[in-house]
């Protein structure tokens, strides 16, 4: 079979490979580009960890084709942090608001969470509940996920972060 | 899960791609969103020998109003119908829909092509489509022809698609700007396929039902248009007589397998109360 030529940004660095048709994004960038932030969770498509941003959508790379992320801006979990190495605001609210445990699954949410906040600055606690839908986190219960959301939105927006009533 | 070997095309225009596949046979598949092909090439179910990805075919994107007829290239995705104005505006059962199906990552490469011309009963569009009339353009090796989503479905994952051919639009008449409409559908959790699922399109005057349509999700081997139980409510003022009895006939074409998701008679059951609260919702959005 045939390897294809790629060529795609990631994390703002341009890339160019060699990939075969059938290598899956997930591996491609945990294994050829030393990416290991995303994680490959259930491998079927449901739990989201594998979740990176692809051209201003979060995509599950492990139901991705390398091959159909040529020409793509990707960002990964290691291209979060602001330019200066500091936590971005999202990173910040996980770690201030206990929004992971194990963590397995932040890097996925936290991609995700990016994506709706560029979408909706403002979301309501159901807005972020239906937006992170396609992640799935089996330790905290999600109540700090979205506390963390909450956080990183009031921070990006400039307003007081405050805590939704119990 | 590592899919089996293949090799990858990406054409630039529907005629290439149509010679593509024709070229290379059998062992060829479309790859569109891939979020059905893609798992099963995982688990090995499918193991095609050549992808033809059509992603980089401008002229299958787009939302459209031509004439009387909304038109939706078939590589527009769920995230992209759920953002449209053209839609807001003429056919909000397409995003009410949409935002129903799997989950927000899976709707932004998730098509609407693949997700009516696959033929999984479990899809949510294909009985949408049959519920508001629409028409399917399909390009093959014989040229262009369009197909009635009615008479789309001929069993699951069998449709009237051939090999080779490519949908490549959907047409939807507008219906009148004063109709009722919704899609209710039961599921176990986010993602999930439908227990059951409806969808309805009415008009009301003066009280009265003067027209309704009603398409039913995954209680089939092919998603299903309930003709007889909509003749039942028009001429009626949706009173309960005449809702339980379009309910029974519409219970009564439906033939679920007892799956994970219930037994057959629960599935029947629950498509009969998807039906009722759909239409209770069309009906309070209907302004005739």
């Amino acid at each position: 079979m045939t390897k294809s030529q790629i060529e795609l940004t990631i994390n703002g660095k341009k890339v160019e490979a060699l990939v075969e048709p059938r290598t899956l994004l997930i591996h491609f960038l945990r294994e050829q580009q030393d990416l290991t932030g995303a994680h490959i969770g259930c491998d079927t498509g449901h739990c989201g960890a594998c979740t990176v941003e692809m051209d201003d959508m979060s995509v599950k790379s492990c139901m991705t084709f390398a091959v159909q992320a040529n020409g793509a801006e990707i960002t990964t979990i290691e291209g979060m942090a602001n330019p200066d190495g500091t936590l971005s605001a999202l990173q910040e609210g996980f770690r201030m608001m206990h929004g992971l445990q194990c963590g397995y699954c932040t890097p996925g949410m936290i991609l995700r969470a990016h994506r709706l906040l560029q979408e909706n600055p403002t979301p309501t606690e159901d807005e972020i509940r239906n937006g992170i839908a396609g992640n799935l986190c089996r330790c905290t219960g999600y109540v700090n996920i979205v506390k963390a959301i909450q956080y990183a939105a009031a921070k990006i927006n400039g307003t007081p972060y405050q805590e939704a009533a119990e | 899960m590592i899919p089996g070997a293949f090799d990858y095309h990406r054409p630039a225009t529907v005629e290439d791609a149509v010679g593509l596949l024709a070229k290379l046979g059998e062992e060829a598949n479309i790859l569109a969103g891939g979020h059905s092909l893609i798992p099963l090439m995982k688990t090995r179910l499918a193991s095609p020998e050549h992808l033809v990805d059509i992603s980089g075919i401008g002229d299958l994107k787009g939302i459209a109003v031509r004439g009387e007829e909304i038109v939706i290239g078939a590589m527009t995705t769920q995230f992209e119908l759920i953002t449209s104005h053209d839609l807001e505006k003429h056919l909000p059962v397409i995003a009410e829909t949409s935002r129903l199906i799997a989950d927000p990552q899976i709707r932004y490469k998730g098509t609407f092509g693949g997700n009516v011309a696959n033929g999984d009963p479990g899809n949510d569009m294909p009985a949408l489509m049959m519920c508001l009339g629409a028409t399917y353009a399909v390009t093959g090796p014989g040229g262009s022809r369009d197909i009635a989503a009615r008479d789309f479905y001929q069993g699951a994952y069998f449709t009237s698609l051939e090999h080779g051919d490519i949908l490549t639009e959907v047409r939807i008449p507008i219906p009148p700007a004063d109709h009722g409409y919704a899609y209710e559908k039961l599921k176990r959790k986010v993602g999930d396929y439908a227990t059951a699922a409806a969808a309805v399109a009415i008009t009301m005057a003066d009280g009265k039902c003067t027209s309704a349509s009603i398409g039913l999700t995954n209680v089939s081997e092919t998603p299903l248009w309930a003709s007889a139980a909509a003749e039942l409510l028009v001429g009626t003022n949706l009173d309960k007589a005449s809702v339980d009895a379009a309910v029974a006939a519409a219970e009564a074409i439906t033939e679920p397998a007892t799956d994970m998701r219930g037994p057959s008679e629960y599935r029947t059951k629950m498509a009969g109360v998807m039906m009722r609260r759909a239409l209770e919702r069309a009906q309070s959005r209907a302004k005739g």
